[in-house]
């Protein structure tokens, strides 16, 4: 019930805060009910976190690829590129509008990434804070 | 090396056509399931299944956390799926069921016919970054077909 509670009280913040309304909206409100859910005291996805988590070395996964500019360079506006040398378009949602639309996709990737870069799945609030920095990029 | 992978060495010997499930011509069948191109085109070219055996995609398709030093991994349905698709195209030979090669590029015949300095050279040529980019130098690859240049 707390937890239904929540999930909803951070819904409303979503309607209330955000006036666009798409498919990438949806996914991050439903990354604030669950980082809502995983802590009580959330208060809001932040897109400094989210460059933080682009750009550290975490040398805690694979050691192919420490970080997320191993693959997506060190730039989200600039095009990256696979360890089998097949290009990225950029991450950034300015320059690849499809980013973070396809609820499947977002999972499998983050899933897929967050192992090899951070040897763990990424959590909510994590990946909420990695979309709202590539929005404002 | 204990293995005798047969399309390895009669691709060598140029009578691949008859002995393997390369198709005439040195060429493969393309990929006709759009799942397996999708999800096998993220990171590098799609390779046809024609170009391994059974027992190399299905240690592949069982161990996606670490495919190649990377998490590759996938739904159970989508992965089953992948499988048996792979395993139903796969090359033909014999090859060590518990050790099954797993580089198309370090097969014997590919060796051969992508010699380090020639590839090496070619891809300084053409800007191409890895071997994997079958594509960048075999226009058709997608289509299976390699004998174009
Ligand atoms: C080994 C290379 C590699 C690394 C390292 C990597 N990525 Fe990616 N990432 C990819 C590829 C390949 C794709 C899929 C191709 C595409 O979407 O253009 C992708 C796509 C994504 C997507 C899907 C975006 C969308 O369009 O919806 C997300 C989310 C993502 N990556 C997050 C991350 C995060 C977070 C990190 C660091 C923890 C990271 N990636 C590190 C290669 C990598
Ligand atoms: C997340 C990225 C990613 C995805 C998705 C992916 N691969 Fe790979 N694959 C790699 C990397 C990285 C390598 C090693 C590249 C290198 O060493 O140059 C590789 C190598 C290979 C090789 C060996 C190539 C050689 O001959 O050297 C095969 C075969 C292969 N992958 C098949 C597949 C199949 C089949 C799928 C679909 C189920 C798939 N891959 C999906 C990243 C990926
Ligand atoms: C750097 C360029 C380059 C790349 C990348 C490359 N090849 Fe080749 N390939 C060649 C050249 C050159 C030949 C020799 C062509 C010839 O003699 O007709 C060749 C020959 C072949 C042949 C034999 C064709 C014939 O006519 O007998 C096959 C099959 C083949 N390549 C498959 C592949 C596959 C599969 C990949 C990706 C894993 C690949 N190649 C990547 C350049 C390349």
């Amino acid at each position: 019930m707390k937890r239904l509670l929540l999930v909803g009280a951070a819904l409303a913040l979503v309607a209330t805060t955000n006036v666009q309304a798409g498919p990438r909206e949806d996914i991050v409100a439903l990354l604030m009910a669950e980082a809502s859910a995983e802590d009580a005291a959330f208060a809001g996805f932040s897109g400094e976190r989210g460059q933080i988590l682009f750009s550290s070395n975490f040398n805690t996964g694979k050691p192919e690829t420490p970080s997320c500019t191993s693959c997506h360079s060190t730039s989200p506006q600039n095009m990256g590129e696979t360890r089998a040398g097949k290009p990225i378009e950029p991450i950034a949602v300015s320059k690849t509008p499809e980013r973070f639309t396809d609820p499947e996709k977002v999972e499998k990737w983050f899933r897929r990434n967050c192992r090899s870069v951070i040897g763990r799945e990424c959590t909510a609030l994590e990946k909420g804070d990695f979309i709202t920095y590539m929005m404002s990029q | 090396m204990r293995i005798i992978f047969v399309l390895a060495a009669a691709a060598v010997g140029g009578i691949l056509a008859v002995t393997t499930a390369f198709g005439g011509d040195d060429n493969v069948p393309p990929i006709s399931d759009a799942v397996v191109q999708e999800e096998c085109s993220a990171c590098h070219f799609a390779f046809q299944p024609a170009f391994l055996p059974a027992e190399s995609w299905s240690k592949m398709m069982g161990g996606l956390e670490d495919h190649f030093g990377e998490d590759a991994s996938l739904s159970e349905t989508v992965r089953d799926n992948i499988e048996a698709y792979l395993v139903a195209n796969a090359g033909r030979g014999n090859v060590d069921p518990q050790n099954p090669p797993l580089r198309i590029t370090e097969l014997r015949w590919f060796k051969s016919e992508h010699s380090e300095r020639e590839a090496q050279r070619m891809m300084e040529r053409l800007d191409v970054k890895s071997l994997l980019s079958c594509g960048a130098c075999h226009q058709g690859a997608e289509r299976g077909i390699y004998d174009d240049d």
